[in-house]
């Protein structure tokens, strides 16, 4: 996959919230084979500096950081953010979110678009954390991303690809586009699913982090991304309603 | 001086944000600042005045999803 002029190898972004421990952390994002985990922006308090030490651990794991605008639901809220995301960690990636509604945390599609037109012509390179919807894909295209990141369920909830059939429909209408399903995964079959359905790759955070052993199911997801991945690239067989004999029924005894 | 930092009240003496983080104690860290709600790059510090009522936020790096 290249996003931005990057080429990944491993199809599976990681965040890096809510893990037991930072140790489990950086074991997980070893495990998950990730090239590029998801951070985030906090107020620092001079006494506690809880941000440099986490910094510090990101930076040995040799890794490529995505900050996000997580918890904005304003254009210009955002903008600062990604403004001052691209200061503290030395890049112009951000992952665009603007929220838009609480209890789903959808996304505030009319927002984003304008957010991103904005940081695409300050020099940004735009992730957006958007929804399936092809309207809202085009108009994020037309302001400058070359990445569209879509929900497969609300964050956090873990319930997988909610409308396959969108989800299906936006990776026909924009073949050439690189798309990864963000949020909602809750299951490594989840992932391989995302990738059966053509998506160049899958970003999740809690379905790891609130495992019961995050550093076996980051391995279990990133399994789970390479089977997806290959089984897509297979070419699958088109499903059937009816069954086909898969025995051959040419030479069989007649017994009855 | 009264401002707010981070959300909390502070009687502060400086008159630049630059003097700000070295009156707070920050030192060399890490961090990203905004004043009321406008970034503000570490190399406009110095010459971004403080002002009564300001609001400052002062950010590092977290975990995020």
């Amino acid at each position: 996959m290249t996003v931005y002029g990057e080429t990944l190898r491993s199809r599976l972004l990681l965040g890096t919230a809510q893990y037991p421990s930072p140790d489990v952390l950086a074991d997980a994002v070893r495990a998950s084979g990730a090239e590029i985990v998801t951070v985030s922006l906090r107020r620092e308090g001079a006494a506690s500096r809880a941000g440099q030490s986490f910094w510090s651990l990101i930076q040995g794991l040799g890794v490529r950081v995505l900050p996000n605008t997580a918890g904005c639901h304003g254009v210009r809220e955002a903008v600062t953010t990604a403004q001052m995301a691209r200061e503290v960690f030395g890049t112009d990636w951000v992952k665009l979110e603007v929220i838009g509604e609480s209890d789903t945390l959808q996304p505030d599609v009319f927002g984003l678009v304008e957010a991103a037109r904005i940081l695409t012509d300050d020099g940004f390179k735009v992730f957006p954390y958007c929804t399936e919807d092809l309207v809202v894909a085009e108009r994020l295209l037309r302001a400058g991303c070359e990445v569209l990141m879509p929900w497969g369920a609300p964050i956090g909830s873990g319930r997988g690809l909610n409308n396959v059939w969108g989800l299906r429909a936006l990776r026909a209408h924009f073949p050439e586009v690189p798309l990864v399903v963000d949020a909602g995964i809750g299951l490594p079959s989840h992932a391989a699913a995302a990738m059966e359905l053509g998506y160049d790759a899958v970003l999740l955070n809690s379905a790891v982090s609130q495992a019961g052993d995050p550093v076996a199911m980051a391995r279990a997801f990133r399994l789970a991304i390479e089977a997806g991945l290959a089984g897509r690239l297979a070419d699958p067989m088109e499903a059937r309603d009816m069954a086909t004999p898969s025995t051959p029924t040419l030479g069989q005894a007649i017994l009855a | 001086m009264k401002i707010q930092v981070n959300g909390e009240d502070r009687d502060v003496r400086a008159d630049t944000l630059q003097a700000l983080l070295e009156e707070l104690g920050y030192g060399a860290a890490r961090v990203a600042t905004a004043v009321d709600g406008d970034f503000v790059p570490a190399g406009r510090r110095g010459t971004r005045p403080v002002t009564v009522g300001c609001a400052v936020e002062i950010v590092a790096p977290m975990q995020g999803g």
